[in-house]
């Protein structure tokens, strides 16, 4: 009896599954991605989460856009120009530019999501770039002129964000931003259910004209090995990958590919410089020349990034090997450390978030052995994200392991850390009136070259402060089947090119 | 009949005390809504800012004031609004309900199927090296844990053959029930071997000490076939710790399986409760929280009710 039952449960097994396998083939036309975390919401003001960002920018556009370079290139805006002074910024608009409920994007749409990102009751976390913004003119529907209380270069890249996008002003009027998606991108949502999947049709009105696919269909697999193996039996076309454990398991099947994409966001020891003894010049300078990075790079994260510097847009980034105390000097660091009275070293607790980013744990581990070598006795505390993140913005731990964001723009990147009346103040607790200086220099300053120098005293004289330790950045990780053509990987992680992308038959 | 009418009335006392801790936990947990959806960005909200999402979190107000607007909103059945589906709790707990229920009663029928047979046979085996085999089997199986299960059958059948059930895009059962048994059998499969040993265990006990009691001697010097001795004298009999074991276990399950979900893509309740924690949904993880604590008491009600049909002796009034 149990045998022949377990024949037939073998049986409808293999029948079921194979039904439900050929089923599965859609329309070919229908580009079929998956990833692991799902989009947490639809306000594209409020929304900072990356695959969030990563929905939303399918289908909502900012003013202007960046390229695979970190080039501004046209969004909605076909050209914008600094006026002399750098403190005018007048954009015009596509003219065939349109919102996916037909109206068309106009200067009046531009002032009502500024306004909206402006006004503090929305929330909206971008809010803090547009602060030298005095007013927004609309001299015609295609023309918008934003009036500067001073110079402020970074803002134009700041208007690239996915959080700066432009919604219709009927929805802001209707306050259905957040619930309903309408903007003017590539394509439009048909369907989201939270967690599960969410279904993007073409924009036939899309001003960057026809797009390659009919279609996208999101899928959420949580678990990223699941992912890989859907790809493996052809289910899914195209995925996003954060574990370079997993992501590097792809090559070996032949007919995925694994795009990387050296990332903006930077992994970081941050040190504590309002607690004792990293207060002390000497304690953390020690911390940065006790540090391998690149072992914390090839054991943690299999060897998959860069080394990194404090800045890591490639035209403003200083080649990490003239940075203070890049190669590690375990016998400068013992002296550094006996100077500061320190020669016994000390104890810290070290904070991580557990599975953001999936290394956290072995490079606070990987650090812990490092430092030991100096005496300092690393206690490691993982904690759930959203602990972590309340914890990390009290500034409540002796150092933290830590991955954050970064940005094209240095001065948008930094400034909320190191200006004295950054927001993160509270987290960074490290005032310095040189990086000061050098930060607001670089913010008023319009031409690229002489940005560049600014910038590159900013990150020597950041990485020889050593209030944190600067490790490395990894990739973004695509992986895809080969017959998917056109997708261009970007250092935001952007998926913007995916409306020109196409599916080979 | 009085006897389920006066467990009933112990419902509700159970769900306030139930939504009061759960209320109190999910509240006790640093990081708010607010840091959930902004992350690190959070920090560069001006307390303006701050204010105006709390109100629109409804985390403004104090917890006594936002417990009793939640309490008094469950008398017209309003369990409160998701903020990450943006759709009633109600709604959302419904919508994948069905799911979890459907994937716990096939669990419970691979289980029951595989392990109540394979319990009787090595009882009647008892000490012989059937016996010994499947009870290393069910050691075996009990031991495993359903994310390596999992995981080694999804890599057995994408690497190895190629094929393997849709995932994400999950069919309800009445829009195509082929597609969706392909997609919930092996996620059934995984969760019902787990269980399929413990009940090989309970039932072989529970078997090896019914057969050694007298009226199995009877019958069987009567002369009663032994086929009939074993499935039809002993084995209801042996069916009570069973019983318990599979209302305990099915009760679980009703609260979803987050780990086999998570594996195989499920939108069912266990993961959506996990990612409502995550993201701070509080209203999502009361109202999800108060209905599986309801599920759990009414499947042992009726566990309750079972042991009496299966056993007249047991007499309910007299607890």
């Amino acid at each position: 009896m149990t045998s022949k039952f377990k024949y037939f449960l073998g049986a409808t097994t293999a029948v079921m599954i194979g039904l439900s396998a050929v089923a599965g083939h859609a329309d070919a036309a229908t580009l079929r991605m998956a990833w692991a975390q799902d989009a947490t919401g639809l306000d594209p003001h409020k929304q900072t989460a990356f695959s969030s960002l990563r929905l939303l920018e399918l289908i909502y556009e900012p003013l202007v856009r960046l390229d695979a370079d970190l080039k501004i290139v046209p969004g909605i805006a076909t050209s914008w120009e600094f006026s002399a002074d750098g403190k005018q910024l007048t954009f015009k608009l596509d003219p065939k530019a349109k919102f996916q409920n037909g109206a068309a994007v106009t200067s009046a749409d531009v002032k009502a999501s500024f306004e909206r990102i402006l006004d503090e009751a929305t929330g909206a976390a971008n809010r803090a770039n547009y602060l030298s913004i005095e007013s927004i003119e609309t001299p015609d529907a295609g023309t918008v002129v934003f009036k500067l209380k001073q110079p402020d270069a970074p803002i134009l890249t700041a208007m690239t964000d996915t959080n700066s996008s432009i919604v219709p002003a009927s929805e802001i009027a209707a306050g259905t931003i957040g619930t309903k998606a309408v903007g003017s991108g590539p394509f439009k949502l048909e369907k989201w259910d939270p967690n599960s999947k969410a279904a993007l049709v073409a924009n036939k009105d899309w001003a960057g004209g026809a797009t390659g696919v009919d279609g996208i269909e999101i899928s959420v697999l949580p678990d990223e090995t699941a992912i890989l193996a859907a790809m493996r039996t052809g289910q899914v076309d195209f995925a996003l990958l954060n574990d370079p454990l997993i992501a590097t398991l792809v090559p070996n099947e032949p007919k995925l590919q694994l795009n990387r994409a050296p990332l903006l966001a930077y992994h970081v020891l941050q040190l504590n410089p309002a607690r004792k003894p990293m207060n002390e010049l000497a304690v953390r300078q020690a911390i940065s020349c006790a540090v391998d990075r690149k072992a914390v790079l090839d054991t943690a994260s299999l060897g998959e990034g860069q080394v990194t510097g404090p800045i890591t847009a490639p035209f403003f980034a200083s080649d990490p090997n003239s940075l203070f105390c890049y190669k590690q000097d375990v016998e400068k660091a013992k002296k550094l450390m006996a100077d500061a009275g320190f020669a016994d070293g000390f104890s810290a607790t070290v904070i991580a978030a557990t599975g953001e980013p999936p290394t956290a744990a072995a490079e606070a581990q990987v650090l812990q052995s490092q430092l030991a070598e100096i005496g300092v006795k690393l206690d490691i505390k993982m904690m759930e994200l959203n602990v972590y993140v309340d914890t990390w913005l009290k500034g409540d731990f002796d150092m933290a392991v830590a991955l954050n964001g970064g940005r094209p723009d240095p001065y948008t990147m930094y400034n909320r850390y190191w200006t004295k009346n950054g927001n993160l103040q509270k987290v960074s607790n490290f005032a310095d009136d040189t990086l000061d200086k050098l930060l607001q220099d670089g913010r008023a300053e319009t031409d690229p070259e002489k940005r560049k120098a600014i910038f590159a005293e900013f990150d020597k004289q950041l990485a020889e402060k050593a209030p944190w330790i600067w490790l490395y950045t990894g990739y973004g990780y695509i992986a895809q089947q080969k017959n998917v053509q056109g997708f261009v990987p970007m250092p935001t992680g952007s998926l913007v090119s995916l409306g020109k992308v196409t599916i080979q038959q | 009949m009085s006897y389920v009418i006066r467990r009933l009335r112990a419902f509700p006392l159970v769900l306030i005390g139930v939504s009061i801790i759960v209320f109190i936990a999910i509240r006790l947990v640093p990081g708010d809504s607010i840091t959930a959806m902004l992350g690190t960005e959070a920090g560069l909200l001006t307390p303006q800012q701050r204010d105006s999402l709390a109100v629109y979190f409804g985390i403004d107000q104090p917890w006594p004031v936002q417990y009793w607007r939640w309490f008094t909103g469950l008398f017209s059945g309003d369990l409160g609004i998701s903020v990450t589906y943006g759709k009633p709790v109600l709604t959302v707990i419904l919508e994948r309900f069905p799911l979890t229920l459907e994937l716990a009663l096939l669990a419970m029928l691979i289980a029951l199927s595989i392990g109540v047979p394979a319990g009787v046979f090595a009882a009647t085996r008892n000490e012989r090296p059937a016996d010994l085999g499947v009870r290393v089997a069910a050691m075996i199986g009990q031991s495993t844990p359903s994310f390596v299960v999992g995981l080694v059958i999804i890599y057995i059948l994408s690497a190895g053959f190629g094929v393997l059930p849709t995932m994400g895009a999950f069919t309800p059962i009445w829009q195509d029930p082929l597609q969706n048994l392909g997609q919930m059998i092996l996620p059934a499969i995984t969760l019902g071997c787990a269980f399929a040993s413990s009940v090989t265990r309970v039932t072989r006990s529970a078997m090896l000490d019914v057969l050694s009691d007298d009226y199995v001697r009877t019958a069987r010097s009567k002369g009663t076939p032994e086929r009939q001795v074993i499935w039809r004298h002993a084995l209801p009999n042996a069916l009570v710790p069973v019983v318990t074991l599979s209302g305990i276990e099915f009760g679980y399950l009703l609260g979803g399986a987050v780990i086999v979900e998570q594996i195989y893509a499920l939108p069912g309740l266990g993961r959506m409760v996990l990612e409502a924690i995550l993201q701070r949904d509080y209203a999502l993880v009361q109202g999800a929280v108060l209905f599986i604590a309801l599920n759990f008491m009414i499947v042992n009600l009726l566990v309750d009710l079972a042991y009496a049909a299966l056993d007249p002796r047991i007499r309910l009034e007299g607890r």
